[in-house]
């Protein structure tokens, strides 16, 4: 007899506060995955430390696909279905940074603890804490960490998964550590783009007026500027990075600028793009520079509907954590995850800040909320709470 | 004699890797009927000491039982050290409220004294709480040992310390007191020692029939001590050894280093004394001198170390007691 959500709602409460005797295990396992490195691209040592304890819990079909992801299967009562609970692996900071991890009463802090670490672990954690909270689900839960996710990697991880998986997906949860509250159920339309200006050779640097790649660059970027960018529905462009030259009065002869532009305008992103390719050629053509345009990522704007259950169900359960919804679109996992038509949302664990930065912390007393939110979502999806009708 | 060092060098010396599987370990510990416990002594952690619990806690207590009991055993600290233990539910003392009887001294040799009271296990590792990088393998890999081997009664860790090298073969060195103090001591007096890869490390299992048998000093002189005490009653081959990769910590200055060598020298030298391995030497002095020099001014700093020892803890009428053992 499946649960309605009422009953689901009422049992939230007591969950977080049962959630604290799993305390050491989450932590440590955000940890400890926390101080294994792992660039995009170079996520290996982190799947293996995914994969042992997939393996010491007794989980079954683990496996590492051919792209690296690390996953696992907890098989259901009847597994009939499969619910998907992902989180990425890879983090914005290279090997070479110390990863070591502190942790105070109420706090941890160290690169990479809230995006993605503590998804991570309540990943690793979930079996454990089904078992303490002595809850099963119907369905199968397949257990996925997902590799080449940031920046140039591009959700390289997930795309390789749901293009070649054989099981079908009822629905998808993606994890992020921080922040508690946030209800992702849109992939926002994105493209990221480089834009390198190099300065041919046989440049005539002796000619009057003649600059050099930095101030090709800057044109450009003016010129991308003042495209009209819509304020409904949201658009926006990030300028993330800018590089070119080595001092002060050497001409530079290489500049390259990586953006980013997020909309939730369907056609938006194809529209700005053929614009930003004519300005990269105009400029070309009348500067004697050689500029490249090049995508690094894409993706198209949909997802769920605000009325959607799974999307309700949620508002209801932050409600009952009288945790504030943060709604915001979503340019991760989630994006793949909607574009195969697999209804799904993300949502974060805890409170951080500093996200990406080397001081990068979560504060700990809220997880127990985050992770009963999660158990929650996965009993309403797993009694069809969340299927559309 | 390098034969015997050889020899013991390829049966006592190990590699963490080796005790991958704690399963196993908790296993032949249950099978055995042995209680493990772990003391970490402390003074100023707070930034290490949580993550110290949560791990060891999780992964060696929740996930596998192989540790009993572990506490926390403080000298003191005035930053929050024992707030943040405890908040990880790890047992939490002061020193000085162990067998207030006997009295309070200051250092860390006090706190492992007095663990051997407090703590019920048949085993005792003790672990510094100053480790960066902390990982379950500081336990494991050095009561591992003990637990597989009967005839072990003392397994220190020891660390690989380059962080790169160009060939298959490295030099394995301690720190600078026992490349400079230890080991030519070691040498000189009782060579079969040198083969102790890191003897000052602060990680070690020993067994209790070991620990409550011998003294204690309270301060620099600990690890010296113990070394020579259980070489002199149970020979090279009650030690073990165990590489556990490498170890981050907060690095002393050359000053401190000075200090920790006058310490341990007088406990060396005591040692020999009642050996009965030299003689006439005067009454050791007990004040260490630095100098510090601003412009042509020499400014001569003094620090009274005194290596004040704790008596083997078996005879503590306390502990006789606690532990019913019968005169």
């Amino acid at each position: 007899m499946p649960k309605s959500l009422n009953t689901i709602l009422d049992s939230i409460h007591e969950n977080r506060e049962n959630l604290h005797s799993i305390r050491e295990i989450l932590l440590a396992n955000a940890m400890m995955v926390g101080e294994i490195p792992a660039p995009t691209g170079h996520e290996a040592d982190r799947i293996t430390f995914l994969s042992n304890r997939f393996t010491e819990d007794g989980l079954q079909n683990i496996s590492i696909d051919e792209a690296g992801n690390g996953m696992a299967m907890l098989p259901g009562k009847k597994g009939t279905k499969n619910i998907l609970v992902c989180a990425h692996v890879d983090t914005v900071f290279s090997s070479s940074v110390d990863h070591a991890m502190s942790v105070t009463a109420n706090k941890i802090q160290g690169p990479g603890i809230g995006d993605n670490s503590l998804g991570l672990a309540a990943i690793v954690t979930l079996p454990e804490i089904l078992k303490r909270l002595d809850v099963s689900f119907d369905d199968n839960l397949i257990l996925l960490g997902c590799t080449r996710s940031l920046g140039h990697g591009d959700l390289g991880g997930i795309r390789f998964f749901l293009e070649n998986n054989k099981l079908p997906i009822r629905a998808g949860v993606s994890i992020e550590g921080i922040q508690l509250g946030r209800l992702s159920y849109i992939g926002i339309g994105m493209l990221r783009g480089e834009i390198s200006v190099s300065m041919p050779s046989a440049y005539d640097w002796a000619k009057f007026g003649a600059t050099g790649a930095v101030a090709i660059l800057t044109k450009v970027v003016q010129r991308i500027m003042e495209i009209p960018i819509p304020m409904q529905p949201p658009t926006q462009v990030i300028f993330g990075s800018i590089n070119g030259g080595t001092s002060f009065g050497t001409r530079p002869t290489n500049a390259n600028l990586r953006f980013e532009i997020r909309s939730e305008k369907e056609g938006m992103i194809t529209e700005l793009k053929e614009k930003i390719i004519d300005i990269v050629e105009e400029t070309a053509n009348t500067s004697e520079a050689e500029i490249e345009f090049s995508s690094v990522a894409e993706r198209q704007t949909g997802g769920l509907d605000y009325g959607h259950p799974m999307v309700k169900a949620m508002r209801q359960i932050l409600k009952t954590l009288e945790v504030k919804p943060r709604i915001e679109p979503s340019v991760g996992e989630l994006s793949q995850l909607i574009e195969h038509n697999i209804p799904s949302v993300t949502l974060g664990l805890t409170r951080g800040e500093n996200k990406n930065e080397f001081n990068e912390s979560i504060d700990i007393p809220p997880i127990f909320g985050g992770l009963a939110q999660l158990i929650a979502l996965l009993q309403s999806i797993d009694g069809g709470l969340c299927d559309e009708q | 004699m390098s034969s015997k060092i050889d020899k013991w060098l390829e049966t006592n010396t190990f590699h963490h890797g080796e005790f991958w599987d704690i399963l196993e370990l908790v296993k032949e510990k249950e099978k055995k009927g042995l209680k493990i416990s772990l003391c970490i002594p402390t003074l100023n952690e707070e930034k290490t000491i949580g993550k110290e619990i949560v791990i060891f806690k999780s992964e060696l207590m929740e996930r596998y039982p192989l540790i009993d009991e572990f506490a926390v055993i403080d000298s003191g600290s005035e930053d929050k050290t024992l707030e943040v233990a405890a908040s990880f539910g790890a047992d939490t003392y002061l020193a000085s409220d162990i067998l207030p009887e006997v009295g309070d001294k200051r250092g860390k040799g006090e706190n492992l004294w007095k663990a051997i009271y407090q703590l019920k296990g048949d085993i005792i590792i003790y672990v510094d709480a100053d480790i960066k990088n902390i990982h379950p393998r500081f336990v494991t890999g050095i009561v591992a040992p003990l637990i597989k081997k009967d005839s072990i009664k003392y397994c220190k860790a020891f660390y690989d310390r380059p962080m790169a090298y160009s060939s298959g073969i490295r030099s394995s060195g301690g720190g600078r007191v026992t490349e400079i103090l230890i080991r030519p001591l070691f040498s000189l007096f009782f060579p079969e020692l040198t083969s102790l890869i890191q003897p000052l490390s602060g990680e070690f299992a020993v067994r209790r029939e070991v620990l409550e048998k011998i003294p204690f000093p309270i301060g620099y002189g600990v690890e010296t001590a113990h070394i020579l005490d259980v070489y002199r009653e149970w020979g090279l081959e009650a030690f073990a050894q165990c590489d556990l990769d490498q170890r981050i910590h907060r690095n002393q200055s050359t000053n401190a280093l000075g200090k920790m060598s006058f310490g341990i020298l007088q406990t060396f030298i005591n040692r020999l004394k009642s050996y009965g391995m030299v003689d006439k030497l005067p009454e050791l002095a007990t004040l260490y001198r630095q100098f510090q020099a601003e412009g042509n001014r020499y400014e001569q700093l003094t620090r009274e170390i005194v290596e004040y020892e704790r008596p083997p803890m078996v005879t503590i009428p306390a502990y006789r007691n606690k532990y019913g053992i019968k005169d």
